[in-house]
């Protein structure tokens, strides 16, 4: 790891960390709380793609219905405050147990299939958990509730929006760390090898669709607590946030920031809502200049923007090293620590 | 007792007879070859003993443990370990990290999630063995996809090793190398042979008749005879079927 500090796209991501540490003092001082929601917004979906990233990244499972479990996380601080719980934990234990279940149950089914197939029913999976939401009515059905009790840890109302940007902030390091460390760890080495040819990993002793389906479960109980984070943030939760939309702006988050990259989900949720709020200012069609720029991401960097950066830095040397990300666009993506 | 033992091993595809009723006996420490010619069913017989295709009859021990119903990765655990005549490596991964991780399947679970693999001692250890062994100690650091065709085959044969296994399936290791790098790698299975079972597949008769102690000959599916190398030189049918008229020369 030591080499790997000094990589560009972790510095980056250090700076980007300190610029979010100081955002509440920041905002206080503008008097602009609208920043704080704003870049916690950011945060929650950067934990989230990150929790992607370790199915869909390391783990090459490209799950199109990850918005189910940032929805059961939504929901999961939702109807227990509907029935008058406002325990956090109560809210944290529920999200957990739905998560983990839901990912197994799902995971195991899906990961029957592989590569269309996989993506297709985790696709179907989502559509079912945001029908059965639409259908709730007591819980607002497609309009989605309003919650009146925010999640409360030791006295500490989540629903404060200085409170859950710290949580966010802090989880969100947490998730980056545990991410690296994964990343060459047994479980990361051995998943990110399935990827590459499952049919070793068997052949060495390791039941690869065992790693597969851990990865899965993991990731999905990870984006339910960060779908607990946001409904606490936005204090509503709605079957919207499980449309395959969502699952869609994940995945894109995790490619512009490059795909199977530690920083790289942090850096493309950065990239894309940051994007997204900036033109949504400048122009009412938006969406055409945003698709324009996703493209171009897209071209210019097979690695996404963590590719990019430390591309820039191993050119500098102009040394061989930094060919090598080409080729390996043929498969998914190079994740790019990899020549390190 | 045996090392491997299969009797009336059978694999059909849809009409086909792909293994027909195989049966073999290879001894604990024996170099057992089989040869045959293209299409006689080698791979599929090699994948029936690894575990990654399932038999339509017949059966498989282990050291005398029946291991007819396992999978590949619950028969590599138990140390019978394949290597692929197709190489098939982690690419994206150096030589180091691919053996081992190779070096970690065989013996414990990779639920492990914040101890980097590459710091443990015990597994570096048998990582670095097996790339000595494979002539591949100089090239730990480089990515597998890099690696040149023969160095492939190498670190195909080095994951097979940094398992430490009781027996290894070898798929024809020489496949497409330089006489140079074949040339290597029989003086590495010499090297090798006697410390595990080995039953090799090749077709580079020159290294089969230099390192088996035994040699099956599968012609359609079905061992037609069963030898040493002496006995296969002689055996008149041999000749015909697969040696050709003029056999080998001695």
């Amino acid at each position: 790891m030591s080499h790997t500090v000094f990589k560009p796209a972790t510095l980056v991501t250090l700076l980007v960390l300190a610029v979010l540490a100081c955002v509440p003092l920041a905002a206080h001082l503008a008097d602009q709380p609208f920043y704080l929601a704003f870049f916690a917004r950011i945060m929650i979906y950067a934990i989230a793609a990150s929790a992607l990233n370790l199915a869909l990244g390391y783990g090459g499972l490209v799950s199109l219905g990850h918005a189910l479990f940032l929805g059961i996380g939504a929901y999961s601080v939702a109807i227990p405050a509907f029935h008058g719980i406002d325990n956090g934990w109560l809210h944290l234990l529920c999200c957990v147990v739905v998560c983990g279940v839901v990912g197994l149950v799902t995971g195991a089914v899906s990961l029957r299939t592989t590569g269309i197939g996989f993506i297709m029913i985790t696709l179907a999976f989502a559509q079912m958990g945001y029908f059965v939401f639409v259908s709730l009515k007591q819980y607002g059905g497609d309009d989605g509730t309003t919650i009146a009790a925010t999640s409360k840890f030791f006295g500490a109302d989540l629903g404060q929006a200085g409170t859950v940007y710290w949580v966010a902030l802090v989880l969100l390091v947490l998730v980056l760390w545990w991410m690296a460390r994964l990343r060459v760890a047994p479980f990361g080495m051995v998943l990110r090898g399935a990827r590459q040819n499952p049919r070793r990993i068997n052949a060495i002793g390791l039941r690869s669709v065992r790693y597969q389906l851990a990865a899965y479960v993991l990731s999905a109980v990870l984006c339910g607590v960060a779908g607990m984070l946001l409904a606490n943030l936005t204090g509503f939760a709605s079957p919207s946030t499980m449309t395959w939309m969502i699952s869609g702006d994940l995945i894109v988050m995790i490619v512009l920031g490059g795909i199977g990259t530690v920083f790289g989900p942090l850096l493309g949720a950065l990239a894309f809502l940051g994007l997204e709020e900036v033109l949504k200012m400048v122009t009412e069609y938006w969406m055409a200049v945003f698709g324009l720029a996703i493209v171009l991401i897209g071209v210019l960097g097979k690695a996404g923007i963590a590719g990019l950066l430390d591309g820039l830095a191993s050119r500098r040397p102009a040394s061989a090293p930094a060919k090598r990300a080409a080729p390996a666009a043929v498969t998914i993506s190079k994740p790019v620590g990899e020549q390190a | 007792m045996s090392a491997l033992q299969t009797t009336g091993l059978v694999k059909r595809y849809g009409g086909i007879l792909v293994t027909d009723n195989v049966s073999l006996d290879i001894r604990p420490g024996e170099l057992h070859a089989i040869i045959g010619p293209n299409g006689a069913g080698k791979s599929t017989l090699i994948n029936q003993l690894s575990g990654e295709l399932v038999s339509n009859s017949g059966g498989v021990a282990f050291h005398g443990e029946d291991i007819t119903s396992l999978r590949i990765d619950q028969r590599a655990r138990r140390g019978l370990l394949r290597s692929y005549q197709i190489t098939s490596i982690f690419e994206q991964f150096t030589v180091r990290e691919n053996v081992t991780l190779a070096a970690l399947g065989a013996r414990e679970h990779g639920f492990r999630f914040w101890q980097p693999l590459l710091g443990r001692a015990d597994l570096a250890h048998q990582a670095d063995e097996a790339l000595t062994a494979c002539g591949l100690a100089d090239h730990a650091q480089a990515p597998a996809g890099d690696l040149a065709y023969g160095q492939r085959r190498q670190l195909e044969l080095a994951m097979a090793l940094a398992a430490q296994p009781k027996f290894l399936l070898l798929d024809e290791p020489m496949a497409g190398m330089s006489v140079q790098e074949s040339q290597a790698v029989v003086a590495m299975l010499a090297g090798l042979k006697g410390k595990y079972a080995i039953l090799l597949i090749e077709h580079d008769m020159d290294a089969v008749f230099a390192l088996a102690d035994r040699i099956s000959v599968l012609v359609y599916g079905k061992v037609i005879f069963t030898g040493t190398p002496d006995e296969i030189r002689a055996h008149p049918e041999v000749k015909t079927v697969y040696l050709g008229e003029e056999g080998i020369e001695a």
